[in-house]
């Protein structure tokens, strides 16, 4: 029998379980920290200091946050679908999580004497993967925006729909570029094959269509026409308060991690260093981590500094620029291969 | 016949249509000079004032709550009760009733006394004028702004409270500053 994708499980199961657990608890331990982050580098960005009230720092700012919308009234309009109001922002979150078990935090190490990857799972159709899940996260935003029964939520719904469809083509494609340079799908093998060069440089086109286009998948600024707090109130997420609110919110900067994580990747090498440092094995999580970072950082300072698109705009740009720039990398990417 | 403005129009002068790479690169290179200012402004720091902490300073002249005065070395009280800041009062807030000084019950230099001075600091406006009006400078306004509280009662000064030592709580602006 051919199985769908080839997934190399050279571990124990309790490894496994163990991997997935710590993933998830460092990834869900960084996040209300940036959290904090963006919202004191936008501060900065902008003459003043951001949250630094409770706690050192401001750094209790999220727990306070997350007590205040636990304890909200769980309240849906009357014109809204009970069910699939609720269901939307959980396929949100599940998505999203299911995207940070392909980020390769590091090689194969040996762990307590047994060969583990440092990475949820090494698939043969890693990017495809990630791609899939993104996929079905539409699903979370159009149907929390539908069924909520109101007509911003329903908007910003339908922006989605068109937005982010339309930018995963070009999204998809710059990766293809790299596909053919490492010629292979796995993501530790793509980061193996970055051991000469990492792709940044020679896919520096590929580089700047991914990130664009992860800006407008990510619906962040200044893409952000899905949520467009000043036109829609929120769009897609208008009418949820509370625990659905939070879990759209952490939807969303799990999605930024794993596009960050992708990028660091697919671009910049992943858990190697330039100039043939080669670190111990335990760094390669710190190293992709920073990476992370970085792109974090990039996508806070572009949120501070950019206006939003208009909706034509986003559209000619997505279809008449991107998509034609994606493809013409990837031709020219392919013929170079070849030869 | 159709409308001609004549040569006196506005002409509206653009730049030439360019192509879809000549924009995108035009826009790319904008966005960079526009993350470069904000940047900029990452680099200059914060401006905020951390308010309950630090204090904007004030200027001499800043009319904040008022103070009564008494006379350094007798230290009897500068307000004769005539009630001339009452009279100059906008808003209606200062309440004077007077009493006559005795020898035995000696509480200002002049003839009488104010028994009752009461100022309604939620009325007040700061304008100034009862310092204006006063012809002792019995009356002067102070600098203190912080002047909160949870009932409206307890925003009606009486006179002991005018004439304490106030809490020095707002800075003073330095020469220059």
């Amino acid at each position: 029998m051919i199985g769908l994708a080839n997934i190399d499980y050279f571990e124990p199961w309790w490894m496994q379980i163990a991997k997935a657990l710590v993933i998830f608890g460092v990834i869900f331990g960084v996040l209300p920290i940036l959290t904090v982050y963006e919202r004191k580098l936008l501060g900065r960005f902008q003459h003043r200091y951001g949250p630094n009230r409770v706690g050192p720092f401001g750094l209790m700012q999220p727990l306070a946050e997350i007590v205040k919308f636990a304890l909200k009234e769980p309240f849906r309009p009357r014109t809204s679908m009970g069910f699939l109001f609720r269901l939307a922002p959980a396929i949100s979150i599940m998505t999203a999580v299911g995207g940070l078990a392909l980020i390769p935090w590091g090689n194969v190490q040996d762990i307590f004497g047994t060969r583990t990857g440092l990475y949820g799972i090494d698939v043969s159709v890693g990017p495809l993967y990630v791609f899939a899940l993104g996929g079905i996260s539409f699903y979370g935003i159009v149907l929390g925006g539908w069924a909520s029964g109101s007509k911003y939520s329903f908007l910003g719904a339908m922006r989605a729909a068109a937005q982010l469809i339309s930018y995963e083509v070009s999204q998809g494609l710059a990766l293809v570029g790299v596909l053919i340079s490492a010629q292979t799908l796995s993501l530790t093998g793509i980061v193996n094959a970055q051991r000469g060069m990492w792709y940044f440089i020679p896919q520096i086109v590929g580089f700047l269509i991914f990130m664009v286009a992860s800006f407008a998948e990510t619906n962040r600024a200044p893409f952000d026409l899905v949520e467009a707090d000043g036109e829609l109130g929120g769009g897609y997420f208008t009418e949820y308060g509370g625990t659905g609110f939070v879990a759209y919110l952490f939807a969303e900067y799990v999605n930024m991690l794993v596009v960050s994580g992708m990028a660091a990747t697919l671009f910049l090498g992943g858990w190697l260093l330039p100039f043939g440092i080669h670190p111990p094995g335990w760094v390669d999580p710190f190293v992709v981590l920073a990476k992370m970072m970085i792109f974090m950082t990039l996508f806070i300072w572009i949120r501070a500094t950019l206006p939003r698109l208009r909706y034509d705009q986003l559209m000619s740009f997505g279809w008449k620029i991107l998509l034609p720039l994606a493809t013409v990398n990837l031709l020219v990417t392919a013929i170079v291969v070849v030869h | 016949m159709a409308y001609n403005p004549g040569s006196d129009v506005i002409e509206v002068v653009r730049h030439p249509a360019k192509g879809a790479a000549a924009s995108t690169f035009r826009v790319f290179g904008e966005t960079l000079r526009g993350m470069k200012t904000t940047l900029a402004r990452v680099v200059e720091g914060p401006v905020t004032i951390q308010y309950p902490e630090e204090k904007t300073p004030v200027y001499p002249r800043f009319r904040g709550r008022h103070k009564l005065h008494r006379f350094e070395d007798s230290g009897l009280e500068k307000c004769v009760g005539c009630s001339l800041c009452a009279a100059a009062c906008p808003s209606d807030c200062i309440r004077v009733v007077a009493a006559e000084n005795t020898p035995d019950n000696r509480v200002s230099a002049g003839e009488r006394y104010a028994a009752v001075y009461e100022i309604n600091l939620s009325r007040c406006i700061f304008c100034g004028y009862c310092e204006v009006a006063c012809p002792f400078d019995a009356i002067t306004m102070g600098h203190d702004y912080e002047m909160s509280d949870y009932t409206r009662s307890d925003l009606i000064f009486t006179k002991e409270m005018l004439l304490a030592e106030p809490l020095e709580r707002t800075p003073l602006r330095a020469e220059g500053e």
